[in-house]
């Protein structure tokens, strides 16, 4: 196959790549757009073994391809919908490390550049295992922490701030090191790429160490940025377009995603990225030694949650990562069946930021066999809680926490939440009455129309459907 | 201890303060109970049902007296009962001691203790006991009900093939407890409901339960202490008066439900105002008892005026519906019991510390205890300083020109830095790379949040692309690069593959 012929299948897969980003605007046209995605793969991998840059070892490419697919395979049927976060974080771990090993193949091979232009190479090697290192060890921290190998809360080591900084003085020493050494004719630029790499993997390591539970879905999606950004810069390294373009399609993907669940808490990314969120905010309203009466919360057994139900017309259901964890999804859709089945309007309102990683809760919802037109985002129905009858909260806190409205110096004030307490009756399951991520009380669970629900949400759950068949 | 239930005495009363259902509970908190014979025959409770909840039937009712330790009752006891009551005893029943104090005193010299259910304070945590919303909600109720029985038409409007019906107008004045079960029971018969209250707050109340919100053009808040209404101004009341005189020459029914604690009621419907009436018009005076807030008002009777008008004064609507406010208020008793049993042993501790009981508590061991202390937090005031501190959403200022442009100043200052030292070939590239970020960012605005974990997944396999990488670099003739090269072929074919085929099992459960 010519150069040309190969270009020419370059195009046709990022076309069919944009394409596939684009049919996920909407559920018809998503499943369409994943498979323009595997054609655009494997036209591009085609190409590149048929064209002029691979001559030998077409066995290897094979094996390797087929093991390698085997094992995606197989990791892709077994996993279940909860542990969808730990997957994506593994999988992003496996694009950092290949960037890496790119970056070093790259290096370590022939090179005929001379001058400028082999400044600008070894930058783009530098740079492409820079990222792609950070993203490596960053997403297999993310997969131990998200897979509870590891606990959720965010660690703080003194000084960290500068330590950041440092390390990040230290990666520019040792780029221009880097660079200089491969000018000089018995320089040994490997040893400055290695100690990089060392620091860029510790980087990885802290930076997401530092960042609690809650701002999963922040991370998530910002290391599926970083591995586009690393795809990018080898594009770069190899001067190969196809690279660059898909990269910044996926870099930018998961920079807006990020955006995204930042303005769902009302926070800043650097701050998050920062992170230690709910342990420095010292202007908690009720931290402080100020304790404010709350009131006393009003318990409810299952047979009033049953009877509550049965006389609503509107329903609403607010799932939390509680429900990932209590595994509860399934037993919501059969309530959901059966009060549908009675005529009773259920709705479901999910929170941007509900569960760890973006859109957590909808593909929970959607493995339950919940139908898609029934869920709805927060901006959708925000303004219908006044006419619903009851709002369930399943293992959700912050998201439903009224303090973000009405409390100034309440460390979630003005994050956008669901303003369930608008409706008739909210209930409330939860196993205790611990705070939520952000350590903030919620007085939402002190209304006069609110009742508690204690127990694991999938053992309440099943006593209430037990009830209203 | 032992809890005693007698039958009430006082005429016409069919309420009896225990059900069976209520007696497990008790039993449960370690009280063993008996019930005189025919108590809750009235309200539908049998004796048979009573034995079979495991209370003990008795028949003689000065025996039922003597056993017990602890007697719940609904009315306040008469002369007789006083009579039956011995020394450490303690009575829990409804006893008003603001209005009868002669009784208070009577009772002080028996030295018992006495509770009295419409002393509990209006506090969010003895809502649970709070026996007089329970008996206003029903008697809200029951107003409506006693009004379109004595209301000649239809409650809700009907085009019919006979001709046009229209619906009754019911105007509610007072919206408290027992206001706002009437508002409710009239709005779901179809009529069209209307309210006035002195105290604003209720407003988003009222119209939550289907009613108009009337307002005066006035200003003055008559909210009181514990949520109750006070007395209002008398240019107030001038303003209200001609509201009510305008409203009830339209309106086909006025519940009249205005109450003002320790004061005879106010008068607010009059003479007047009910000649203006529609013949055959309706006004149930809720407050009766207290005087009625109509002048025409006989209570406990119901009176038809010259023009047609029925003014119903009845002052025992919740025991109208006995069986509903028995139910209701033997689960009063039952929560006050159960905070004064804290061991769940069947020892009754009468705590000063707890405020529901301390309020509750008129005599203690022979010692009138009444008024007690005023309680520390009212419910309704409480919203206040929330709706007092509504964040401020603080103005974005409005960025110079210079910060405007900043931003961009740099961005070309990097170009032209970048244009000025890089070889051609990198620019050719680095083109395709910022027109490939304006391209992902175009099409990521457009994917619906439902669908941000299989995108997730999709780009991850998408930037597997990498592999691309690997690949052009398998065919080198150093054999280190060659086996670096294919562990990195393995890897991201592990997420190519598993990346899209995760992807597609996603996106094959989202269905309608």
């Amino acid at each position: 196959m010519s150069e040309g012929l190969v270009t020419a299948a370059y195009i046709g897969a990022i076309l069919l790549f944009i394409l596939t980003l684009g049919g996920l605007s909407n559920q018809e046209t998503a499943r369409k757009g994943n498979y323009y995605g595997m054609v655009g793969m494997t036209l591009a991998i085609l190409a590149t073994i048929f064209g002029p840059e691979v001559s030998s070892n077409l066995p290897i490419i094979i094996t390797t391809m087929v093991i390698g697919g085997a094992i995606g395979l197989f990791l892709a049927k077994k996993v279940e919908m909860t542990q969808m976060p730990e997957l994506v974080a593994i999988l992003h771990s496996l694009v950092g490390m290949a960037a890496v090993l790119v970056g070093y193949v790259n290096f370590m091979g022939e090179s005929s550049l001379i001058g400028v232009e082999k400044s600008i190479h070894e930058v783009e090697i530098y740079i492409g295992v820079l990222i792609g290192a950070i993203t490596f060890s960053g997403s297999v921290i993310a997969f131990c922490k998200l897979s509870g190998k590891m606990g959720g809360s965010p660690l703080m080591l003194p000084a960290r701030h500068w330590l950041n900084l440092g390390l990040l003085i230290a990666v520019i020493y040792f780029g221009y090191d880097f660079v200089h050494q491969g000018h000089m004719v018995d320089g040994n630029p490997m040893l400055p790429l290695m100690i990089m790499t060392g620091i860029a993997l510790i980087f990885g390591i802290h930076m997401v160490m530092a960042i609690g539970g809650a701002d999963m879905p922040v991370v998530v999606s910002m290391l599926n940025s970083y591995s586009g950004w690393a795809a990018s810069a080898t594009g770069f390294m190899l001067g190969n377009d196809l690279l660059i373009v898909v990269g910044a399609l996926v870099g930018s993907s998961g920079a807006i995603l990020s955006f995204i669940m930042c303005r769902a808490m009302n926070r800043n990314f650097i701050s998050v990225i920062a992170g230690g969120f709910g342990t420095d905010t010292g202007g908690s309203s009720s931290g402080n030694g100020e304790v404010v009466d709350q009131g006393e919360v009003i318990p409810i057994d299952t047979d009033e949650v049953a009877a509550l139900l049965a006389d609503a017309k509107e329903v609403m259901i607010i799932p939390g990562y509680g429900m990932a964890v209590a595994q509860a999804q399934h037993t919501v859709n059969e309530i959901t069946k059966v009060l549908r089945g009675k005529k009773v309007n259920v709705r479901f309102g999910i929170h941007p930021v509900a569960g760890r990683m973006p859109g957590h809760m909808n593909v929970l919802l959607a493995e339950a066999r919940v139908p898609y037109d029934v869920v709805y985002e927060m901006d959708e129905i925000n303004d219908d809680f006044p006419d619903i009858d009851v709002s369930i909260i399943i293992g959700a806190n912050d998201i439903v926490n009224p303090s973000a409205q009405t409390d100034p110096n309440s460390p979630i004030a003005g994050m956008p939440v669901m303003e369930c307490w608008k409706g008739k009756t909210t209930i409330v399951l939860k196993r205790g009455m611990a705070t939520g991520y952000a350590g903030v009380q919620n007085p939402l669970f002190f209304l006069e129309n609110t009742r508690m629900y204690f127990g694991d949400a999938k053992e309440s759950l099943d006593a209430v459907l037990k009830e209203i068949l | 201890m032992k809890i005693g239930v007698p039958k009430e005495t006082y005429a016409g009363e069919k309420r009896v303060a225990t059900t069976p259902e209520v007696i497990k509970w008790l039993q449960k908190l370690g009280y063993s109970v008996s019930v005189e014979a025919g108590a809750g025959s009235e309200a539908n409770f049998t004796d048979a049902a009573y034995s079979d909840a495991g209370a003990e039937v008795i028949s003689d009712t000065k025996a039922l007296w003597d056993s017990a330790d602890i007697i719940f009752k609904v009315r306040a006891p008469d002369n007789n009962e006083i009579e039956l009551l011995h020394e450490g005893q303690t009575l829990i029943s409804f006893l008003w001691p603001a209005q009868n104090e002669d009784l208070l005193k009577t009772l002080a010299a028996k030295k018992v203790n006495v509770l009295a259910m419409d002393s509990v304070p209006r506090i969010s945590r003895a809502q649970k006991m709070d026996a007089l919303s329970s008996m206003a909600n029903i008697a809200g109720y029951r107003a409506i009900v006693e009004a379109s029985h004595n209301f000649g038409r239809f409650f809700t409007g009907q085009i019919t093939a006979a001709g046009k019906v229209p619906p009754a107008k019911v105007l509610v004045i007072g919206a408290g407890v027992a206001g706002l079960a009437a508002i409710g029971a009239a709005n779901s018969l179809g009529a069209i409901v209307r309210s006035f209250d002195t105290r604003p707050e209720v407003k988003e109340q009222v119209e939550s339960m289907g009613a108009d919100f009337l307002l005066l053009e006035f200003e003055e808040d008559g909210s009181g202490e514990g949520g109750y209404a006070k007395t209002m101004s008398d240019e107030f009341i001038a303003a209200e008066m001609a509201l009510f005189a305008e409203q009830a020459k339209e309106v086909d029914i006025i519940v009249t439900t205005a109450l003002i604690p320790g004061r005879p009621a106010p008068k607010l419907i009059t003479a007047d105002m009910v000649k203006s009436m529609k013949n055959g018009s309706v006004i149930v005076d809720l407050a009766a008892e207290q005087g009625g807030n109509c002048d025409l008002t006989v209570p406990h009777e119901l009176t038809v005026t010259d023009n047609g008008i029925t003014i119903i004064g009845y002052s025992d609507l919740p025991s109208r519906l006995p069986n509903q406010s028995s139910q209701l208020y033997s689960t009063n008793l039952r929560h006050l019991i159960t905070d004064m049993t804290p061991e769940k042993d069947g020892e009754m501790i009468i705590d000063f510390e707890d405020e529901a009981v301390r309020g509750a508590t008129v005599i203690k061991a022979g010692e009138i205890t009444w008024p007690p202390p005023a309680p520390k937090l009212s419910a309704a005031p409480a919203a206040k300083p929330a709706e007092a501190a509504p964040i401020v959403a603080e103005e974005p200022k409005k960025p110079s020109l210079f910060q405007q442009s900043l931003p961009m100043l740099i961005g070309a200052g990097v170009l032209f830095g970048l244009g000025s030292v890089a070889p051609d070939s990198f620019m050719q590239h680095f083109t395709v790379f910022v027109l490939a970020c304006f391209v992902g960012y175009m099409v990521i605005w457009n994917v619906s949040a439902s669908l941000h974990t299989p995108l997730m997944s999709v780009t991850n396999a998408v930037s597997s692309i990498i592999v691309i990488g690997a690949l052009v670099q398998i065919s080198s003739e150093n054999s280190l690069l060659v086996g670096l090269a294919a562990f990195g072929i393995l890897i991201t074919s592990i997420n190519i593959a598993g990346g899209f085929a995760v992807t597609k099992r996603m996106l094959d459960m989202f269905r309608k």
